[in-house]
């Protein structure tokens, strides 16, 4: 075993003895997403690297401290990609902070969210044990599916070493489209464009305007343009547009306000919430901007069967995560506890300790 | 670090249910379920006693069919009470024994749990009872232009509830995904009679991804009763390459180069020569019976999609020395390519009095590998085997074939299987792609797992079921069990699960 693997595995140990808490921490570029963070920091970045990459067997496999630029860059170099397009929200971010974060960007509608392309991890329990869950092939149901697990649990289950992810060749070609539209209107088209086979890779609409991304061969966005019309956004400009979306460098991001992110059916009508607004995923994503009051989000949320994050910034008293019915929280305390029994990881990250 | 630290008890050996008092759990059923409801005459529980793997034959204590999710809560709750496992059951086609029922339990069975209650063109969505065949999902949205894109070879027959118990795949899902990438909620019922909704139209939602748990666990955690899937837009166009090879080796490469190629085929299934002999007696797909391997290599898209990709992958199938290439003119001729290969499983059924599917999942570049292996395996055990398989994702499905009746055969074919198993492990794959552990492969999870890994997946059911009275003794061994068959291991001839009657 890796003397650094030994070595966290005894500090896992001596924290649980202990009754301490670790911070599980890349490059420290989603601080400030979930709870807040208790603990000594454990750092992933000493661990870093691609272990495994095969082009033609569609799956990377790379250590939790691994630069999240560095493993897409690898990616690149043989067409292929991470299709869900995780924000890095800056420059140190790591593979293993990405998947605990557990978020996707702007083809996630399309493609699947992350969850869907983690195959494998190696982890440290709370116990101090290296485990090994799931693999590197596309298919494998032997044993509960604990990896996927990991993805979104913001470091709260368990020390990921390694993670095997699928991925896909980039598409052939890419096109963006512009139209005009009110909110309501974008909404309904959407949904009707979503029911359709159109190469549709991504939506995004904001202040009157609705961008979108057509993903595919280039006969296939050929036809999908003279069907669904719209003006036609220059390639740079589109670029620029997906990738500010995707790391909140759009000018909707940039005020310094409260973030909500409300996830609800794609076919809610526009949200009665007082606010500025953007739409993603075919209208299953939606942020607001501003003070809004924490029980008047959620609240609005449930009533279409969504679900609201204070994203960013704001008062997080209230908590961050929508709360969870009683019988799931206690499912969710008591899988914590199977791999985390005396709560080392990331304490109050995900949901205030009681 | 004190007794949470323990591992649940269930994980060291299975717990002893023969104290279950069967007069004082069929009275109590009774009570609970109008009389059509509850099976427990002899005679009316032997439908019940295997699955699709009928090598494995268990009659239950009762079986209960609830029509109603209040219903299933009552029997939860009654055989919580009395310490009664439970074994649900979906449309007994699973091909593992997963639904094999327990001698002192209950077969809860969701046939009549068979409505679609909601189909929603515009938000793309079915909600359905987990009793509704896969293939009616499809035909529902059919006229929406829509459907829902697994598809297992049994769809015909399969419950979309058994999909959830082992996240069942099919020959489209490199391109679409498995049943966990397609389900986006679950309702079910606890152990405890407890209703959760786990996911929810709405995506990504808060706490941990139970939903992907619920997944493949077999019915150990939960009992599904309602199940909300996204329905897929139906391409316009879908198209098939049927490329013979004279090497199976280079069919493999070719499966490799076309990957490389950045293409994703909606299907890209090989099959052997034993395999296409058998299949060309039973349906004539016009397979070429002189090549060593067959590729189905599809596309499905906007016309114009399809084109452009058939085309590359020609040109790829080409470069990788397929010694024949034939594009399908027409839908006709697309399902007549297909035909063959779905009908795999029923041919073997024709050539051999039996035959015994095996599922692991290994990296693709292993493949030419794994099938010289299994056939010094066919001259160690004398019997034969024929090899179809989902090439784009490594999930193989030799096809074992023997005669039951012949002494010694069932336990030969069995050695076969594990030797199968153990190498897909050694190759760095999986024991199984989409079947599932069940019964069958339950010792050869101790050659994937080692002892701390059993013990978390324990833990993880005791996070759902702390009494471990769900579908006990299936899809995660004891260590007991793993113990013993480390015995077992070095003293070949004898018959594992000596414990379950077989015919």
């Amino acid at each position: 075993m890796d003397e650094l693997i030994r070595e966290w595995r005894d500090r896992v140990r001596a924290s649980a003895s202990r009754g301490e808490s670790l911070q599980l921490r890349g490059g420290g570029t989603k601080d400030f997403y979930g709870g807040p963070t208790a603990g000594e920091i454990l750092d992933s970045r000493d661990y870093a690297g691609v272990v495994a990459y095969e082009p033609t067997e569609l799956v990377i496999t790379a250590r939790c401290g691994t630069p999240l630029a560095d493993l897409q860059s690898v990616l690149a170099e043989r067409g292929q990609e991470l299709p869900f397009e995780p924000p890095a929200f800056g420059e140190g971010a790591t593979v293993g902070g990405c998947v605990a974060a557990g978020l996707s960007g702007p083809r996630r509608s399309s493609v699947g969210a992350l969850r869907d392309f983690v195959l494998g991890t190696r982890i440290i329990d709370g116990r101090g044990e290296v485990l090994r869950f799931g693999g590197q092939v596309m298919k494998n149901v032997a044993g509960y599916d604990v990896s996927r697990l990991m993805a979104g649990s913001l470091g709260t289950l368990a020390l990921m070493l390694e993670v095997s992810l699928k991925v896909l060749p980039k598409p052939v070609a890419e096109r963006t489209l512009r139209f005009e539209l009110q909110q309501a209107e974008a909404l309904s088209r959407l949904n009707a464009w979503g029911g359709r086979p159109l190469p549709i890779g991504a939506s995004f609409w904001h202040d009157g305007v609705l961008s979108l991304r057509l993903c595919g061969a280039e006969a296939a966005i050929d036809a999908a343009g003279r069907e669904l019309g719209g003006d036609v956004v220059a390639a740079d400009e589109a670029t620029a547009l997906w990738r500010d979306l995707r790391e909140h460098r759009h000018p909707f991001f940039q005020s310094g306000e409260a973030l909500w992110r409300l996830a609800v059916p794609s076919d809610v009508a526009v949200l009665p919430l007082e606010a500025p607004v953007a739409v993603e995923w075919g209208g299953a994503q939606r942020w607001f901007r501003g003070g809004l009051p924490a029980q008047r989000v959620r609240e609005v949320a449930e009533a279409v069967g969504g679900h609201a994050t204070l994203f960013r910034g704001g008062d997080k008293g209230d908590g961050v995560f929508h709360p969870l019915p009683a019988t799931i929280a206690r499912i969710n305390r008591r899988v914590k506890e199977a791999l985390d029994p005396e709560d080392v990881f990331g304490r109050g990250r995900m949901y205030p300790v009681d | 670090m004190g007794e949470r630290n323990e591992a649940p008890a269930m994980a060291q050996r299975e717990a002893d249910f023969s104290k279950v008092d069967r007069a004082r759990l069929v009275e109590a059923l009774a009570g609970a379920l109008p009389a059509q409801c509850l099976l427990h005459a002899q005679e009316d529980l032997q439908p019940y006693e295997c699955d699709g793997l009928s090598v494995y034959r268990q009659v239950p204590m009762a079986v209960v069919l609830p029509r109603t999710e209040a219903q299933v809560v009552a029997v939860l709750r009654i055989c919580s009470e009395q310490g009664v496992p439970v074994v649900a059951r979906g449309a007994g086609t699973g091909l593992s024994g997963g639904a094999l029922p327990h001698a002192h339990g209950v077969v809860l069975s969701l046939a009549r749990f068979n409505r679609i209650l909601e189909l929603d063109a515009n938000a793309r969505i079915a909600v359905v009872q987990p009793g509704v065949r896969n293939l009616a999902i499809s035909e529902a949205a059919a006229a929406h232009g829509l459907y829902y894109a697994p598809d297992p070879s049994s769809q015909i027959a399969c419950s979309i509830g058994g999909n959830v118990a082992e996240n069942a795949g099919g020959v489209h899902c490199l391109k679409y995904g498995l049943t966990v990438h397609n389900v986006v909620r679950v309702r079910a019922v606890t152990i405890d009679g407890e209703i959760v909704e786990i996911g929810s139209r709405a995506p990504d939602g808060p706490g941990y991804d139970l939903l992907a748990l619920m997944h493949g666990s077999e019915g150990m955690l939960a009992v599904v009763t309602e199940i909300t899937v996204r329905l897929t837009p139906k391409p316009r166009l879908a198209r098939c390459i049927l490329a013979s090879f004279d090497d199976v080796a280079k069919a493999g490469d070719a499966v490799a180069a076309v990957i490389a190629a950045g293409i994703i085929p909606a299907g890209l299934e090989m099959m052997d020569q034993p395999a296409t002999a058998a299949v060309e007696q039973f349906v004539q797909a016009g397979y070429n019976l002189a090549a060593a391997a067959i590729l189905l290599c599809e596309s499905d898209g906007t016309p114009e999609e399809v084109a452009d990709e058939i085309e590359r992958m020609r040109v790829v199938l080409e470069a990788s020395g397929a010694t024949e290439i034939r594009i399908s003119g027409d839908e006709a001729e697309r399902l007549k390519f297909w035909a063959g290969r779905k009908a795999a499983f029923p041919a073997a059924g024709r050539i051999s009095p039996d035959y015994y599917c095996m599922d692991g999942t290994i990296p693709r570049k292993r493949v030419g590998e794994m099938l010289l292996a299994i056939q010094g395996m066919e001259r160690k055990y004398g019997l034969r085997c024929i090899n179809v398989f989902h090439a784009g994702d490594g999930n193989m499905h030799p096809l074992i074939l023997f005669d039951a009746n012949q002494p010694g055969e069932l336990d030969r074919a069995e050695a076969f299987g594990a030797d199968i198993l153990e190498l897909s492990v050694a190759l760095g794959g999986t024991i199984t792609g989409e079947h599932g552990v069940g019964i069958e492969k339950i010792n050869q999870m101790c050659s994937q797992f080692t002892t701390p890994e059993i013990e978390t997946f324990f833990r993880v059911k005791a996070a759902f079921d702390p009494a471990g009275l769900l579908n006990p003794g299936k899809a995660i061994p004891t260590l007991n069990r793993c113990a013993e068959y480390g015995r077992m291991r070095v003293s070949n001839g004898q018959l594992p699960h000596a414990d379950i009657e077989r015919f």
